[in-house]
């Protein structure tokens, strides 16, 4: 059921990983890309990896769970693996069938890239994992204020972020509903072709988009009424604020992008 | 009289394996009779919502049967399409399923999926349109344009209009006003009454379903409480008041009459019935 | 008895199609609700009891005549914050007035927007969550509770607000009779407990049993207006409004008619059976 899709699902907790303030979090997971696409040798990515184990190590989210993750990505895993498998020049050829030929260089690279994606999604994911998605939105928020001084409209997007955050099970659970509806009066979803099941949809998007429109409407009112006139002079429940670990996690992030750059330069 | 659905030892499990795991249905057995008017009763998360699901096949039991005129529906899982037109389910809030651009062709979706076209379907679609009081000058207008109650009674005719032997219906009647409420009820019955079609009401009211069905299901807990006709299930007050579900006003004040030493059959359900009962202790003159 | 809300010759009128001449809601409504009362306002669909509920605190304005909030007019648009904070709104799909995704985030909504200093909100969140009785509930996500609890939520988020009045449009038309039970308990204890004043729309009549007063909407206009005593002896008038009036006074109107001597005004099912049995004994 469409219930048990899970958009960047947190898992409550009470680790360090879970207690760091969302900005430094985000801002951590910017330095581990970086880093990430600085490495170059086996030494660089093994030490990508060893960080993503210790991280992933310390909030106590299961293996499981971050492997799960890239179900969704299998394709382009294996799509971008023989791309660069196959078709990467090289100054030796390991293998070679008719016009496909596996290069040193190709098969050196295929691995590194495949490897460069998981620990890529794996890690966005461990941010998904241990921060919920309302002090994820009010870490970039916060991250972002600097912006609103060219006017970029920082505060709407985020309220933005947050309410499309907590719509979200609505609209899956409405969706279920009307396909039931639709498939207690008759409506097939399986059979057909290509067209005739992008017809079937009709059925569902049009009340479902009707029903997001009214939703909507019904929300401003109801925020309306509760006061809300944007994100002037707007205090906040929870407050963000530094805390020791915080510079600590930090300052550790920095080493090991420096280390990694290092490294690179070496050719590791 | 022959029952048209048997429900046999049915049971939905949602969750199975993980730590939600809970069973919304366990282990329901009844049987629904050709042309009965049926009302089922349970508060929410009673196991309601999931069970009229099974009789349609929108949901497949975890164990046991449903019997649509003997035979398993999911004998052949192909066909369970074939089930949906002889087993119509209205939800609840139906309104929010229009989507055609005409009040006519929304109601002609299910009767066009089964494959009826030209004047059959167009009788369907009008004869539908007719009983739940939808007018022919309504027809071509968009369903967007009218009113609550209105599309609450297209969403209907849009069922209807599949002919099934057997109509669902999940709180056809919620968040109408009282004069909304009465009007489509009667269209049900009118509905109930020409067509001698099997009607399953499922409501949160006990006075709806008092007024109107000849039998009833009370659901607790993901099981059957009790069954039977109205004045057998209102005479068991103290068990429903228990599993947290109300008995019809005039059935507790027909109770409270008792306990002031009127002679008063407790179970009655109706005004007209306990006016009656009154008029004639007054009559014979004797509280016992 | 001071006076919260009161309404002048009020009209309203939905924008019309052009071309086509604007319908009337509200054609003259003149009413006062008194501070600490508790007011129900019943009416069919299309009533204009949604319509008057919404003029309450400025979501609608009037096209005709004045709505006065303790004293403020709501057509005067630096007052419209001041307006809002004092005039809570709960409405009818729950779904739809929840803005975020934990229980306490969306309670601390309105005091966010006021600008309430964090250990402020942090205190209101918690006392309003206690005084609708879902303390228990500060850290869940609001979508996975049921419809009666969301609907305290949305009552514990008005409350946060510190409002005077809360306006409930129909808030219990679409909860199920246990939820129903759980909102209507817990806004008669508001009332009672901190003496804010309710307006309870709906069109359920069991509903209004328990209130100071009822109004009943027809046609944009004030039909009936008393306590609901005064409102549900008029059967012939209720139901020619398309309305229904407890079986209680169905029953003692159809004695009545029979020659039983009883009085009408016997609506809880206690006091109908005590008359009854009174008339039955005398007899």
């Amino acid at each position: 059921m469409l219930k048990d899709i899970t958009l960047g699902q947190y898992f409550p907790g009470n680790t360090v990983a879970h207690k760091l303030d969302p900005r430094t979090k985000i801002l951590l997971v910017v330095l581990y890309i970086v880093a990430l696409f600085c490495a170059k040798g086996i030494v660089t990515y093994a030490v990508m990896g060893l960080c993503l184990a210790v991280c992933v190590r310390i909030s106590k989210v299961g293996l499981k769970q971050l492997v799960r993750g890239l179900k969704p990505v299998l394709f382009i895993l294996l799509f971008t693996g023989i791309l660069n498998l196959f078709f990467t020049p090289g100054d030796r050829y390991l293998v070679e069938w008719g016009f496909l030929r596996i290069s040193d260089v190709g098969l050196r690279n295929a691995i590194f890239m495949v490897l460069r994606i998981m620990l890529l999604i794996m890690g966005t994911f461990l941010l998904t994992y241990t921060t919920s998605p309302i002090s994820l939105t009010d870490g970039l928020e916060r991250l972002l204020n600097g912006l609103k001084k060219l006017r970029v409209p920082v505060h709407e997007l985020a309220m933005m972020m947050s309410i499309a955050l907590r719509f979200i099970p609505t609209l899956i659970e409405e969706t279920d509903k009307i396909m039931s509806a639709q498939k207690a009066r008759g409506a097939d979803f399986e059979s057909g072709n290509l067209i005739q099941k992008a017809k079937a949809l009709i059925p569902i998007l049009v009340p479902l988009f009707i029903s997001a429109f009214r939703r909507a409407d019904e929300l401003a009112t109801a925020m309306e009424c509760r006061c809300y006139h944007g994100g002037e002079g707007r205090t906040k429940l929870h407050v963000l604020q530094y805390a020791r670990r915080d510079y600590i996690a930090l300052l550790l992030g920095v080493l090991v992008m420096v280390l990694v750059m290092v490294l690179a330069r070496f050719g590791l | 009289m022959e029952p048209i659905l048997q429900i046999r030892n049915l049971t939905h499990t949602y969750g199975v394996g993980t730590p939600f795991q809970r069973s919304a249905v366990e282990g329901m057995s009844f049987d629904v009779y050709d042309g009965e008017f049926l009302g089922v009763i349970g508060h929410t998360g009673s196991g309601k919502s999931t069970l009229i699901q099974h009789l349609n096949g929108l949901l497949k039991p975890t164990s046991g049967q449903v019997l649509l005129r003997g035979r398993d529906i999911w004998a052949e899982p192909k066909k369970i399409r074939d089930v949906r037109f002889k087993v119509g389910l209205v939800f609840q809030y139906p309104e929010y399923q229009l989507f055609e651009e005409t009040v006519y062709k929304d109601i002609a979706f299910g009767p066009a999926n089964m494959g009826k076209t030209g004047e059959e379907l167009d009788r369907c679609v009008r004869e539908a349109a007719r009983l739940v009081g939808v007018r022919d000058d309504q027809l071509d207008k968009s369903p967007f344009e009218l009113s609550g109650g209105q599309k609450r009674r297209v969403a209907l005719a849009g069922v209807m209009a599949m002919e099934p032997d057997v109509l669902v219906l999940d709180e056809p009647t919620a968040g109408l006003d009282p004069a909304g409420r009465e009007n489509l009820m009667a269209n049900i019955r009118d509905y109930h009454r020409n067509k001698n079609k099997t009607i399953i009401l499922v409501s949160h009211s006990m006075d709806e379903i008092a007024q109107n069905v000849d039998r009833i299901l009370v659901l607790k807990n993901a099981h059957v409480l009790m069954s039977g006709v109205p004045a057998e299930v209102f005479q068991r007050a103290e068990e429903l008041i228990s599993a947290g579900l109300d008995v019809p006003q005039v059935t507790r004040v027909a109770r409270a009459l008792r306990e002031r030493g009127l002679d008063i059959d407790p179970a009655v359900y109706t005004v007209e019935a306990l006016e009656k009962q009154l008029l004639a202790l007054r009559k014979g003159g004797a509280a016992c | 008895m001071k006076t919260m809300i009161e309404t002048r010759e009020l009209r309203f009128a939905y924008p019309a199609d052009e071309g086509k001449e604007p319908v009337f809601a509200l054609r003259g409504v003149d009413i006062a609700i008194e501070k600490g009362s508790f007011t129900v306002v019943l009416g069919h669909n299309g009533s204009g009891k949604s319509t008057l509920a919404k003029t309450f605190n400025a979501v609608l304005l009037p096209v005709g005549g004045k709505v006065y909030v303790e004293g403020m007019d709501t057509l005067d648009e630096n007052l419209l914050l001041a307006i809002r904070q004092r005039v809570g709104m709960v409405f009818q799909n729950p779904d739809n007035q929840i803005v975020a995704n934990v229980v306490e985030e969306d309670v601390a909504f309105a005091p966010e927007n006021l600008g309430v200093p964090t250990e402020e909100i942090r205190r209101r969140v918690d006392d309003a969550l206690k005084a609708v009785g879902m303390s228990e509930f500060v850290t869940h996500a609001p979508h996975l509770l049921s419809g009666g609890q969301k609907q305290r939520i949305a009552i514990a988020g008005v409350i946060a607000m510190q409002p005077d009045c809360i306006v409930l449009d129909e808030a219990t038309a679409m909860l199920d009779p246990i939820g129903r039970q759980e909102v209507l308990s817990t806004i008669h204890k508001l009332n009672r407990e901190k003496g804010i004043t309710v307006v309870l729309i709906t069109h359920h009549m069991s509903e209004a049993e328990d209130a100071d007063r009822i109004i009943v909407m027809d046609d944009g206009r004030v039909a009936m207006d008393g306590t609901p005593k005064e409102v549900f002896t008029q059967v012939e008038e209720l139901r020619s409004m398309g309305l229904t009036v407890p079986d209680t006074v169905d029953l003692l109107d159809r004695l009545r008619h029979s020659g039983v001597d009883v009085p009408l005004d016997a609506l809880t099912v206690e006091a109908c059976a005590d008359v009854i049995a009174q008339a039955i004994a005398r007899n």
